[in-house]
């Protein structure tokens, strides 16, 4: 057990948790792992994973959590979006905006970022594109502008006014005094803090010297598309109490999402993000092909023949690679399976395979046995090997799934499938 | 730069006082003294591993020297991490002897490339040299914009296409510009990347090969512009980009907050990669070169 903990606080750490948070976190832990019922079923390394993930989730907030809306018939609510330097506000207001638009709101960008060099135009351009209005005044005072963008937006009929700052050290406290005159005059629904994923240590102070300062309503955690485990969200959310509501995972305006907290957990732990992955494939799989599915996988009886579907359906997902960095695991596994880069061809060749299956083998792959195998080799041009091969993989899926299974409990609630194979 | 360390650091500084004070002055070496020091340097991000290793090296002098007294600790440490970080000949820029130098400046996004690039543009033309800046971020929205900014500002040329443009085709323009403009310094800007998206990482490969069409041995420096608030993540980007081409230096920027850094020992163990210089605030003046004992200095508050 002392063991586990050890290997957890690492994890941790490596992850980027602050080494307080990580401290708290493995107190905490201990005390409950040994008043812990003991599940039979589960090894004690991963009794201690489960508990984690649990009291992951718990601390980054079991729900997910929205945008506050605008009361009806008051004037258009304010969010100011304020954090470091190149923590991704521009882009991240613009990406907030075309989002609040798609749910049926109207809101107005605000460039009050006049220090950065072309700051205002990057607003203005990311705005033209997204068919987003973009107020400006130049480089004025940035607590003039937000009075005179909240009047705009008043009778321009906006519902929400989106702030964009510049960029400040949370220890500068000529600007920080900026955003509280800035809060003062426009009376924000929100104040949300955006972090940049790849923050280490240090995001404690800068979160609680802005959490101090404002009173912060959330957190954007952005470039979750990299391979950060982000830690960081975990000490920011720790320190500041503050939900995080988005995260940003792209350069593209439309690489932004709501938070999913226990996504994050896993994601920390180093799990995989197998519910984003799930996610993404969501929005190209035929919605009753994936209820199907999503039986299966709950009841473990996954077959061939929904392997070949999944095959045809990642096709159309575009660039496996970011596909294949969201599967549970892969992480884990090391380098050797990363490092495959995954082309068509091997996909023809495990299609090819599949479908020289009768119907029978690709509901039951126990029935294969070494004739059956020939055959498939020989109709599908491929080697024994490479059928043994496809039915090992095909097993250790159907294995991990059901581990992720035991441990997401009933979480896996929108399942889509997507199968990790080499 | 010790100077500029002291100052952007007071804050912290004061409010750990105390705590340096107790570890450090008024005690004895203790497995609790030890203990601590590790919460140090994990908290200014030097990494689980480096930190352990840090930890080893600096038992082993402590034993050798028979050292007792925790300031004397405290010295032997700063000395063992400024070693580690390097010598002075790592920081000087490579200059060829016939061509322009030319100076490509990557990293992931939003780390201060840009200003970065402005900032080094002025610092030589304090010195007299004639600079080029290439606006090599064709992506970003207003990223040239930006640089032609600082382009004015700082009094530098400037290079540019159109955004959406490619920028393997800038840069080779600015580098021929170089050569015939006679020019003493090429500084190529970049869009910000992260090191896992293969096909950003083979667009810095084609502009790195591209640079070396027009003169054999440039790139002379391949410079990783590195976030200090940046966590573990950093070994990732260094490893990542230095797999696809060589880099040959890093550069520090947002030294100016509260983060400290540490990552770049942890980088500097794995890769080699010594740290040149480092950003210490938005204004042109804010660079400065690297100093491993101020660095060292800082690093232990
Ligand atoms: N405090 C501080 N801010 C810095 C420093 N260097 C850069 N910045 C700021 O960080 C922000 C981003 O800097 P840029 O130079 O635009 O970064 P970049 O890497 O070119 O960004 P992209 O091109 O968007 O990837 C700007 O607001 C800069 O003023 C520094 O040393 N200290
Ligand atoms: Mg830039």
């Amino acid at each position: 057990m002392d063991l586990a903990l050890r290997e957890v606080r690492l994890a941790l750490l490596e992850a980027d948790v602050n080494y307080k948070v990580v401290k708290e976190f493995v107190t905490s832990l201990k005390e409950r792992a040994i008043g812990a019922e003991v599940l039979q079923s589960l090894t004690p390394g991963q009794q201690v994973v489960k508990i984690v993930h649990e009291e992951l989730v718990k601390l980054m907030g079991e729900t997910q959590s929205k945008i506050v809306s605008p009361e009806r018939g008051r004037s258009p609510g304010a969010i100011m979006l304020v954090g470091l330097q190149g923590s991704g506000k521009t882009t991240t207001a613009a990406k907030l905006s075309v989002y609040l638009k798609k749910n049926g709101s109207n809101p107005l960008l605000v460039a009050g970022d006049v220090y950065r060099p072309a700051a205002i135009d990057q607003l203005k351009i990311l705005g033209k594109e997204a068919g987003i209005p973009v107020f400006s005044m130049g480089k004025d005072d940035p607590v003039k502008i937000a009075r005179q963008a909240l009047r705009e937006a008043d009778q321009k009929g906006n519902d929400y006014l989106l702030i964009d700052t510049a960029g400040r050290l949370h220890i500068d406290e000529e600007l920080m005094g900026e955003l509280e005159r800035i809060k003062e005059n426009v009376d924000p629904l929100e104040i949300l803090l955006v972090v940049d994923a790849m923050t280490g240590q240090d995001a404690v102070n800068v979160a609680r010297s802005f959490h101090e300062r404002l009173q912060l309503t959330g957190i954007i955690l952005t470039k979750l598309d990299g391979d950060t485990r982000g830690g960081a969200a975990l000490s920011v959310r720790q320190v500041t109490g503050c939900p995080v509501k988005f995260a940003a995972f792209g350069e593209k305006i439309e690489a932004f999402e709501p938070f999913f907290p226990e996504r994050m957990a896993s994601r920390i732990l180093g799990m995989g993000d197998v519910l984003s992955l799930i996610e993404k494939a969501q929005e190209v799989v035929d919605q009753e092909k994936s209820r199907e599915l999503e039986k299966k996988l709950r009841s473990q009886s996954l077959t061939l023949e929904d392997f070949l579907d999944q095959l045809q359906q990642v096709k159309k997902m575009g660039p496996l690679e970011n596909i294949l960095e969201m599967i549970p695991g892969i992480n884990t596994m090391g380098k050797g399976l990363k490092n495959l880069s995954l082309d068509e061809k091997q996909l023809d060749r495990v299609e090819a395979i599949i479908k020289s299956m009768t119907r029978d083998e690709r509901q039951q792959p126990e029935i294969i046995n070494s004739s059956r195998k020939r055959r498939i080799a020989l109709g599908s041009g491929t080697s024994v090997q490479d059928i043994n091969r496809l039915l090992k993989q095909f097993d250790q899926m159907k294995k991990m799934f059901k581990q992720l299974g035991a441990l997401e409990k009933g979480r896996l609630r929108k399942q889509k499938g997507l199968f990790p194979f080499k | 730069m010790l100077d500029f360390f002291k100052k952007g650091l007071q804050k912290t500084r004061e409010a750990l006082k105390n705590r340096m004070e107790d570890l450090f002055v008024k005690r004895e070496i203790t497995e609790e003294f030890y203990e601590e020091l590790e919460e140090i340097l994990i908290s200014a991000d030097v990494g689980v591993e480096t930190t352990l290793k840090v930890n080893a090296a600096l038992r082993e002098k402590i034993s050798k020297g028979k050292v007792k007294e925790a300031e004397k600790a405290r010295i032997l440490l700063k000395e063992l991490i400024a070693e580690m970080m390097g010598s002075n000949e790592d920081i000087t820029l490579k200059v060829p002897v016939s061509s322009p130098a030319v100076y490509l400046l990557l990293g992931v996004n939003g780390v201060g490339k840009t200003t970065t690039a402005a900032k080094m543009a002025y610092s030589f033309s304090q010195e007299g040299k004639k600079v080029l800046l290439a606006a090599g971020d064709t992506f970003r929205a207003a990223a040239i914009e930006q640089l032609e900014h600082w382009s004015e500002a700082v009094g530098a040329g400037l290079i540019k296409h159109q955004t959406g443009g490619d920028p393997s085709a800038v840069i080779f323009d600015a580098v021929n510009a170089a050569v015939s403009r006679k020019v003493d310094i090429l500084l190529c800007d970049t869009a910000g990347r992260l090191h896992t998206k293969k096909n950003l990482v083979e667009e810095v490969k084609k502009i790195y090969r591209v640079i070396g069409k027009v003169i054999p041995d440039a790139p002379h420096e391949t410079l990783l512009v590195l976030d200090a608030t940046t966590g573990q993540n950093g070994i990732a980007q260094a490893l990542l980009f230095q797999e696809a081409i060589p880099l040959s230096g890093i550069i520090l920027t947002k030294l100016d907050g509260t983060a400290r850094g540490g990552i770049v020992i942890a980088i500097k163990e794995m890769t080699g990669l010594p740290v040149k210089m480092i950003g210490v605030g938005e204004k042109k003046e804010d660079l400065h070169p690297f100093d491993p004992a101020g660095f060292a200095e800082a690093l232990l508050v």
